[in-house]
């Protein structure tokens, strides 16, 4: 029996973890996937919202500015990548200047620090690049970009070694109540699990869980979003984060740098009936480079790394739905943009309503956080030449296009939650994330995760369940080492 | 102390070993030769078909044999490869470069070296690079990935294979993946001609009963978490795709032979000037780039067809390390006996791009590309302006092959203008005989 459950180890779902872990209670952190964050989690614009987009009166808005402090503060406190780069909202007429002014208030009203409206001379000042005919810009100092997918990651592990236990590739498919407890069951398996509390933070599928437990309030209209991701050859482009005017289909198309000094370009916004159809159109992605094109004419799309698209967990609710949905049944659900940003507010926000109701929230004198990530290339010239004296593995470069070591791929394989996929280890390390895709390193990869992980190479996956690379040895039969 | 060198190699694939073991034979005893992977060779070892050394070693060999005769001409000189080795950073100055490198076995260091000949070699392009609409699947390899899976780490990586783009690693894998039992369904390729060689067509694709679909490509990649099943269509001259010429073809692996690209990030951080043309560094006729003692051969420079071709490229790059080295080459050079080589009307690139008259070989030999294929014999012309300084007959070219041409002193001498335009006859009158 768990104090409680978390359904869902998205971003919300690690952060509430991550919380709780501080607490005298047990913790199951429920995964569907075969890692944290698979879903809208990883897959977005990584971006930590200033917080003038949200209207004042909504959750998001009242979360926003909360969690963007909180985001920093981690992000520092568990060495996460992160940059604040700041942020503009560009109007190309006069409507659109209305627009931002409505923002402006809004930010001042959420509580939004340095907001400032200037005109499309002093936004060209500060982005060259930036089109001629943009008349006014809404600057937003505090807003930055994030690696979204290790914050998740990093909220997690710190939660397991506090003692959360984590249990992925379990989708939950029935939760009854019983007196003092619920019982949940997983899709093809016999286990049962108990807890006395269970939290919705199932993301995209949060309408299912929701709906497993009491009548259906709200539905999930998942939102499919494309991106480019253009190598940083393609700099010097802009150093901040770039949005189109928001218009009734979302923030708009967003031009933005990345913690490795890449370009993201996108997303665009589709609803779609499958929340794992993360495909990507010619249509869409002609749509995104138009609109981007708009804002900065001489993006060079042709130095495209890759495309690819996430699926946001949009609701009919147009807020986030947070709230007890049955007796010690707590929704975190249709968390979307700025979901990334408010997950350590929405987390806050989780643990007290669950001390409301009941549970019993008392700190453990032992507490364990922080976290520190060794990244070669980071490492200060002058002591690199110590460091990969002291460790040899460190020495040898396995990605080539990022320079990430062996050191640093078998680090991540001994971690608390460690890789059981070649995108485990990229989501963990950057391998595989430049220019090649993996080409060079992906064999080796999967070597060293074969060996670290004790699995034939056969067994080894892409990523989800059933992305096998290898089919079979070519010499059947031949002895092999 | 720094060590210090007198040539530094980056790089132990055929265009690394030739440099090293022709400097060593123009009087270089320091030579260190630099190698990212486990085992020197390069990209030959995976190569396990046959025809290479045709040109080179006059005989039809194996990659992994060739690499083998590279290795004892290496053992011969009394050279080794440090393997597991990567350079980081390159720092050019003016009485010697300095190289920052890591291993596991010896850490990271600077070294020192009078001469630096880049010999890195190339990538693949990527699915991204090409924009293929879908879902981000397992399945999808480049062809030269499958290569290395395949014929060294001893797996197949698919069983219903489609091969998109004919370029030479994509026809060789279609041949071998069919060979080991996978079925081939296609090769599809996006312009109205082939990237690969005309015996490679035959040999990997007729010979199979593969077809190979010209102004096709795919437009849809399906599946789960593997591909399931490719869309293909038709494309038009302005290379979209038609509709209604929809193919669907259930495979579950997509090969990507869709071209190659020079390895040159170490070049370009390095502040040496690049050629866009080629994507490898602007080079003169002795393989020297925009910095003195740098120089650069293989697929670095630019992609070749043939390794026999890099063999004989590097061994002059390296010769004239050796030289440089050595002092035989003036320390300030004079320009005005410079000569630009532009590639003029269906010429896609030249290397060299400029020559040192009063340096130069003679005669000199220059490599360069067609833009498109030309099945009819045609005349190609040296131009110094409008003055036709001279003219070669080809029988049969194409993109995908590589082509050369000698240049003589007192052709190099007759220039006036100080451009040499390399250029493809109008057709009319172009089929005459020499």
């Amino acid at each position: 029996m768990y104090d409680v459950a978390i359904i869902g180890a998205g971003v919300v779902g690690c952060a509430l973890a991550y919380t709780l872990s501080q607490y005298q209670v047990s913790v199951l952190l429920i995964e569907k996937e075969n890692d944290v964050a698979m879903g809208a989690s990883r897959a977005n614009t990584a971006i930590i919202h200033a917080g003038f987009d949200p209207p004042p009166e909504s959750l998001m808005g009242q979360l926003n500015v909360e969690g963007m402090h909180r985001c920093y503060e981690l992000c520092r406190e568990l060495d996460v990548e992160h940059r604040q780069t700041g942020s503009l909202v560009l109007a190309f007429d006069a409507s659109q200047r209305l627009t931002l002014e409505e923002l402006y208030r809004q930010g001042l009203a959420n509580g939004c620090a340095g907001l400032e409206i200037i005109s499309g001379d002093q936004a060209r000042q500060r982005e060259p690049r930036l089109s001629p005919d943009l008349v006014a810009a809404l600057w937003a100092p505090e807003a930055g970009v994030i690696n979204p997918w290790d914050f998740a990651l990093a909220m997690a592990e710190v939660a397991l070694r506090n003692g959360v236990i984590f249990m992925p590739d379990s989708r939950v498919t029935a939760i009854r109540r019983e007196p003092g407890f619920y019982r949940m069951g997983f899709q093809d398996s016999e286990e049962e699990i108990k807890a006395r509390y269970v939290v919705n933070a199932a993301g995209l599928e949060s309408g299912l869980i929701h709906d497993l437990v009491a009548e259906p309030s709200f539905q999930i209209q998942p939102t499919r979003g494309e991106y480019y991701l253009l190598d940083r050859t393609a700099g010097p482009l802009i150093q901040s984060i770039i949005f189109h005017c928001p218009t009734e289909h979302g923030k708009g198309v967003t031009v933005s740098p990345t913690i490795h000094d890449n370009f993201l370009v996108g997303p665009n916004s589709q609803i779609i009936d499958d929340p794992d159809d993360t495909g990507v159109t010619r249509a869409g992605l002609d749509h995104i480079g138009e609109i981007a094109r708009k804002m900065v004419p001489s993006l060079p799309l042709n130095a495209n790394i890759r495309n690819f698209a996430g699926v946001r967990a949009n609701s009919d609710r147009q807020d986030f739905v947070i709230g007890l949905a049955a007796e010690n049944f707590l929704d975190l659900a249709a968390i979307k943009s700025p979901g990334l940003t408010s997950a350590p507010a929405i987390a806050r926000l989780g643990r007290d309503l669950l001390s409301e109701n009941g549970l019993d929230l008392k700190k453990k004198e032992v507490w364990e956080g922080g976290r520190r990530v060794i990244r070669f290339k980071e490492i200060p010239e002058d002591q690199k030449e110590a460091f990969v004296r002291d460790n040899p593995l460190y020495g040898r470069v396995i990605c080539r296009c990022e320079t990430i070591t062996e050191g640093e791929l078998v680090a991540c394989m001994k971690s608390p939650i460690p890789p059981v996929s070649i995108d485990g280890v990229k989501r963990r390390t950057g391998s595989g994330l430049g220019r090649c895709q993996g080409g060079f390193c992906g064999p080796r990869v999967l070597e060293i995760l074969a060996r670290e992980s004790g699995r034939q190479p056969l067994e080894i996956e892409e990523d989800g369940r059933g992305s096998r690379i290898l089919t079979r040895p070519t010499k059947e039969g031949c002895p092999r080492d | 102390m720094t060590e210090r060198w007198q040539l530094v190699v980056i790089g132990g694939g055929p265009a690394g070993i030739g440099a090293a073991v022709a400097a060593r034979r123009s009087g270089l005893s320091r030579i260190l030769i630099l190698e990212r992977d486990r085992e020197a060779g390069g990209i030959l070892n995976q190569c396990i078909h046959n025809g290479f050394g045709l040109h080179y070693f006059g005989q039809e060999l194996t990659g992994p044999e060739y690499a083998g005769r590279l290795a004892d001409q290496l053992k011969a000189e009394g050279l080794k490869v440090q393997c597991d080795t990567m350079v980081l950073a390159i720092e050019p100055g003016g009485t010697g470069h300095r190289i920052g490198l890591m291993s596991a076995s010896e850490g990271y260091r600077w070294i020192e070296s009078q001469a630096v000949i880049l010999a890195m070699g190339c990538r693949e392009r990527t699915r991204g690079a090409i924009g293929i609409p879908g879902k981000r699947l397992s399945g999808i390899l480049t062809a030269g990935t499958a290569q290395r899976y395949v014929n060294m780490e001893g797996y197949m990586v698919g069983e219903r294979v489609i091969v998109l783009g004919s370029g030479d690693i994509g026809l060789i894998m279609a041949r071998r993946m069919t060979l080991e039992g996978a079925e081939v369904v296609a090769c599809v390729e996006l312009m109205p001609y082939s990237g690969g060689l005309a015996r490679n067509l035959v040999q990997c694709l007729d010979d199979y009963d593969i077809p190979l679909l010209l102004s096709h490509t795919i437009t849809r990649i399906d599946g789960q978490e593997r591909v399931s099943g490719v869309n293909v269509q038709a494309v038009d001259q302005d290379l979209k795709p038609v509709p209604g010429t929809d193919r669907y073809f259930q495979v579950d692996t997509v090969l990507l032979s869709v071209g190659l690209i020079p390895e040159n990030e170490l070049t370009r951080a390095a502040g040496i000037e690049m050629d866009p043309r080629t994507g490898g560094a602007l080079v003169r006729e002795n393989k020297e780039t925009s910095v003195r003692g740098i120089f650069a051969c293989g697929n670095v420079l630019h992609v070749h067809d043939l390794v026999d071709y890099v063999t004989q490229e590097s061994e002059e790059a390296g010769r004239a390390a050796a030289a440089y080295v050595n002092g035989l080459t003036p320390a300030v050079s004079s320009e005005e006996d410079l000569v630009r080589v532009i590639p003029g009307p269906g010429i896609a690139y030249t290397v060299p791009q400029e020559i040192r008259v009063s340096r130069a070989q003679d005669p000199i030999r220059l490599f360069f590309r067609v833009r498109q294929p030309e099945k009819s014999p045609r005349r190609i012309l040296l131009k110094d302006g409008d003055r036709v300084l001279g003219s070669f007959r080809k029988p049969y070219m194409a993109p995908g092959e590589m082509e050369d041409l000698t240049l003589t002193r007192s052709l190099l001498e007759e220039i006036q203008g100080g451009q040499l335009e390399i250029a493809l006859e109008e057709k009319e009158g172009g089929i005459t005989a020499q």
